[in-house]
């Protein structure tokens, strides 16, 4: 984008490489192979292919918009071809050297889905022109006008997004129209090929009309009264409250469970939002909470030989909040003094400290060592245990938005404006007669029920636990949620939620690479949209400070 | 009455002396200026004011408590309040924002009370946004409340500081070089606005300041620093014609000339 230096051909031919050496080392990892046996559409595309070409597209179109307006198409090719360079290489010294003593994943089965089965030499052609085509469809697409080009995005996005989870689909649609239906849509769980076709003219005709007509109708809300308006908002509360209570019984068990357990993530992540998106204390131990919460909940309620009082899970619900809470303001106290990097240290080691009590010899005959507690009952209500995933949605999702609730109406009082002058300079919020140790400790306090909270519910989720479920990941997890939803967003974590804990849960073959995504997720978030995904105003400000630079003229005189 | 007392503080940073043994006295509803080269300990003499340094030796009373072991927050609690040589506004919060921080020492729901929205937390909150507009106006940036603290042009950005500042209702406001970059249509209108915070309000002023014209032009007594100790105090005229003032800020044997320099300038 910067005039002076131009995009040369060296250039594109660089990027092309890059995306090259991306799908190569995709596909060197095992990733591509495992995804081989998801199929989008039947017997036309596999999920792998998305990922072999998924790089390709991207650092095209990437080019093609560095590029000259009259380049543009070519350098989009260029890319395109040179991206497939690097597979070719792979593919061939695979066919030639048995790569497999040094690369485990390169399998026979990847070398096959690298170049579409048909033998090295052939397959490396046919993998060479699609990918210039690839990357020329790519250019074509950045030089087409605004108006087709975003909503051909958008149906492709959504035609993929349904082809990878048809196996889901397919279940519910069978659940709701029977078994012969389903199958003229979906079969051996890929999108029939003509649905794809539909799928993605439909939805590309509908985003078209609606980038026509959108405009006149947001207009025409905008035209509305006050009171319209209101009783718009207030419609839109109570269906999505409706959606809400329904959710069970449209998700099925399975995505029930799912859901819950993306549900224990979001209210682990409001509770850590408190700390570190409104407080700005970076909290590395958060998972100390949590267990607290868990355990708490396991002796109180469990029927095996460890369980003590056999409370019921609504009495030692509170007590679970409570103890996480006295423990997040014994741990605070002390250590809410320091700053930063000092402060995440600390935390990291008190978490530590709790996995370790916890699978230690010391405290076995109480809570079990590394066996664990067991048999801990799931939560009745009026006399119905909830079983089911579907149930047990209502308890998470009542955690959730009670934790939702406690956190918009704090954040829009003056402890939130405590924070957030904490979180931009703790001195002089100081000078503002701000008592910072307290301050701290009611973020640090707050965030530890939250926790609790979750804890205690996953705690009766599960029927058992063990120390092992509490390791540092689970901090790590949640500090990354917030990150890549957006730090002190309460949307961002429901989004980051569903993004690092829903999604691998749905490709299961996510599972081996998690850490690996959740590493490149956040570099491509860091360098693409530090923010997050769904920013709250306050960060966007701080990461756009020299973005909009509104001049603001002074008043000319107070009146 | 003196509203603020330092007898002999001393602060001092390893080997080096930053304040030494200085005694000044302010009096109630006066507006005072403490002046001296670069180093000269004048900030640091307000650090620990308001308890962000520790002094070493000496007292430091306001109002007839002893501040010395006080905490910043209970500092400024207690009704002094300052403002910063590099303008330290919380850049990402709005005006109004800024200004409600500022209040904080004033507000008495806790938490809970927000959580539910008691109807004492809506009124409180209601108060303490239309003080804050009032403060607004009353520093000359109506209708900039909206806006983020750093989208404001600088002149504006010292008077929201300002206004952050009384938010707290101070007795004593500290102000660190209010006119600092400020052209001389500016730091004039900033001079009227300082002299009227005392009139209208009757806050004590203690203030900063390297423009000799503001020095002069408003302070009704003057302490002169130089290396840490205070070498002079009076009134501007007395300070005009000390031969040691003019000996720091001029180097020796420049006291002649200096009826022809800027300190002339002043009336």
């Amino acid at each position: 984008m910067n005039p002076e230096k131009k995009f040369t051909l060296r250039d594109a031919i660089n990027q092309g490489l890059i995306a090259g050496i991306i799908t190569a080392l995709i596909s060197m990892v095992g990733m591509v192979e495992l995804f081989s046996k998801r199929q989008l559409i039947a017997n036309v595309m596999t999920t792998a292919q998305v990922f072999i070409l998924i790089a390709p597209t991207l650092i095209s179109y990437q080019s093609a918009k560095k590029a000259a307006k009259n380049n543009a198409l070519a350098s989009g090719a260029v890319t395109g071809f040179f991206a497939s360079i690097p597979v070719i290489v792979l593919v061939l010294l695979a066919s030639a050297f048995d790569l497999r003593q040094f690369l485990i994943n390169v399998s026979p089965n990847l070398i096959t889905t690298l170049t579409f089965g048909q033998g090295a030499v052939m397959g490396s052609l046919i993998l060479a022109v699609i990918s210039t085509s690839v990357g020329l469809g790519a250019a074509g697409l950045y030089l087409s006008d605004e108006k087709y080009r975003k909503p051909i995005l958008t149906g492709l996005l959504w035609t993929l997004l349904v082809g990878m989870f048809s196996e889901i689909l397919q279940e519910r649609l069978r659940a709701f129209f029977g078994i012969p239906f389903t199958n003229l849509i979906i079969r051996s769980k890929a999108l029939q090929p003509v649905v794809a076709v539909i799928l993605l003219v439909g939805i590309t005709a509908i985003a078209y009309y609606w980038g026509q007509r959108g405009a006149s109708f947001s207009e025409r809300i905008a035209n509305q009264s006050a009171t319209q308006r209101r009783n718009m908002t207030i419609a839109q509360r109570v269906a999505f409250f409706v959606l809400l209570l329904a959710m069970p019984l449209l998700l099925g068990s399975y995505l029930s469970e799912v859901v819950n357990n993306v549900g224990i993530y979001v209210l682990m992540g409001l509770g850590l939002n408190i700390v570190v998106g409104f407080a700005g204390l970076l909290d590395l131990g958060y998972v100390a909470f949590f267990a607290i919460g868990a355990y708490v909940m396991a002796i109180m309620t469990s029927e095996g030989f460890l369980g003590v009082t056999q409370t019921s899970f609504w009495v030692a619900l509170p007590v679970s909040v409570i103890t996480a809470v006295a423990a997040g303001v014994f741990l605070g106290t002390p250590v809410l003094r320091m700053r930063g990097d000092y402060l995440a240290i600390v935390t990291l080691g008190f978490g530590e400290i709790i996995r370790i009590m916890a699978n230690s010899d010391l405290l076995k005959p109480y809570i079990g060592g590394a066996q664990g507690v067991l048999q801990i009952p799931k939560p009745s209500f009026f006399g119905t245990s909830l079983i089911q995933p579907g149930q047990l949605y209502y308890v998470v999702l009542a955690g959730v938005l009670l934790a939702w609730f406690v956190s918009t109406r704090l954040s829009n009082s003056r402890l939130g404006r405590q924070w957030m002058a904490m979180r931009e300079d703790e001195d002089v919020a100081e000078a503002m007669g701000i008592n910072l140790v307290n301050t701290k400790l009611l973020a640090f306090a707050i965030g530890a029920g939250f926790s609790g909270l979750s804890g205690a519910i996953y705690a009766s989720k599960l029927t058992s636990i063990f120390p092992h479920s509490f390791n540092l990941l689970i901090s790590i997890n949640v500090l990354s949620l917030i990150i890549v939803g957006g730090m002190g967003s309460l949307p961002g974590v429901v989004v980051g939620s569903l993004i690092l804990v829903g999604l691998p849960e749905l490709l299961r073959e996510f599972a081996e690479f998690r850490l690996w995504m959740y590493g490149a997720l956040l570099v491509v978030m860091m360098l693409a949209k530090p923010e997050g995904f769904w920013p709250s105003a306050i960060t966007k400000r701080e990461l756009h400070a020299y973005d909009e630079n509104i001049p603001i003229e002074e008043p000319v005189a107070a009146d | 009455m003196n509203i603020l007392t330092a007898k002999g503080v001393t602060k001092r940073f390893g080997g080096l002396v930053a304040v030494s043994d200085l005694n000044i006295d302010l009096a109630q509803g006066s507006i005072v200026s403490i002046i001296g080269p670069n180093g000269a300990g004048k900030t640091t003499f307000f650090n620990c004011v308001t308890g962000f340094y520790k002094v070493d030796e000496g007292e430091i009373t306001f109002d007839g408590n002893l501040l010395n072991h006080k905490s910043t927050d209970l500092i400024t609690r207690m009704g002094i309040s300052r403002t910063y040589q590099n303008i330290r506004l919380f850049a990402n919060m709005t005006a109004i924002e800024n200004i409600l921080v500022g209040e904080h020492p004033h507000l008495k729901t806790i938490w809970a009370e927000a959580i539910f929205r008691t109807p004492r937390f809506l009124k409180e909150e209601k108060d303490a946004e239309a003080e804050a507009r009032r403060l607004l106006r009353y520093v000359g940036l109506a209708g900039l409340g909206d806006s983020l603290a750093r989208n404001l042009p600088y002149g504006a950005q010292r008077r929201l500081e300002i206004a952050r500042a009384l938010a707290s209702q101070p007795k004593l406001l500290l102000l660190d070089e209010p006119t600092a970059g400020m052209n001389p249509n500016e730091s004039a209108e900033m001079m009227r606005f300082i002299k009227n915070l005392r009139d209208d309000l009757g806050i004590t002023i203690l203030l900063i300041e390297h423009d000799m014209r503001v020095v002069m032009g408003i302070s009704e007594h003057i302490h002169v620093l130089d290396f840490g100790q205070k070498i002079a105090e009076g009134t501007p005229k007395e300070i005009q014609r000390n031969p040691r003032v003019i000996e720091a800020y001029l180097g020796r044997g420049s006291a002649s000339g200096l009826e022809a320099e800027g300190v002339s300038a002043t009336v």
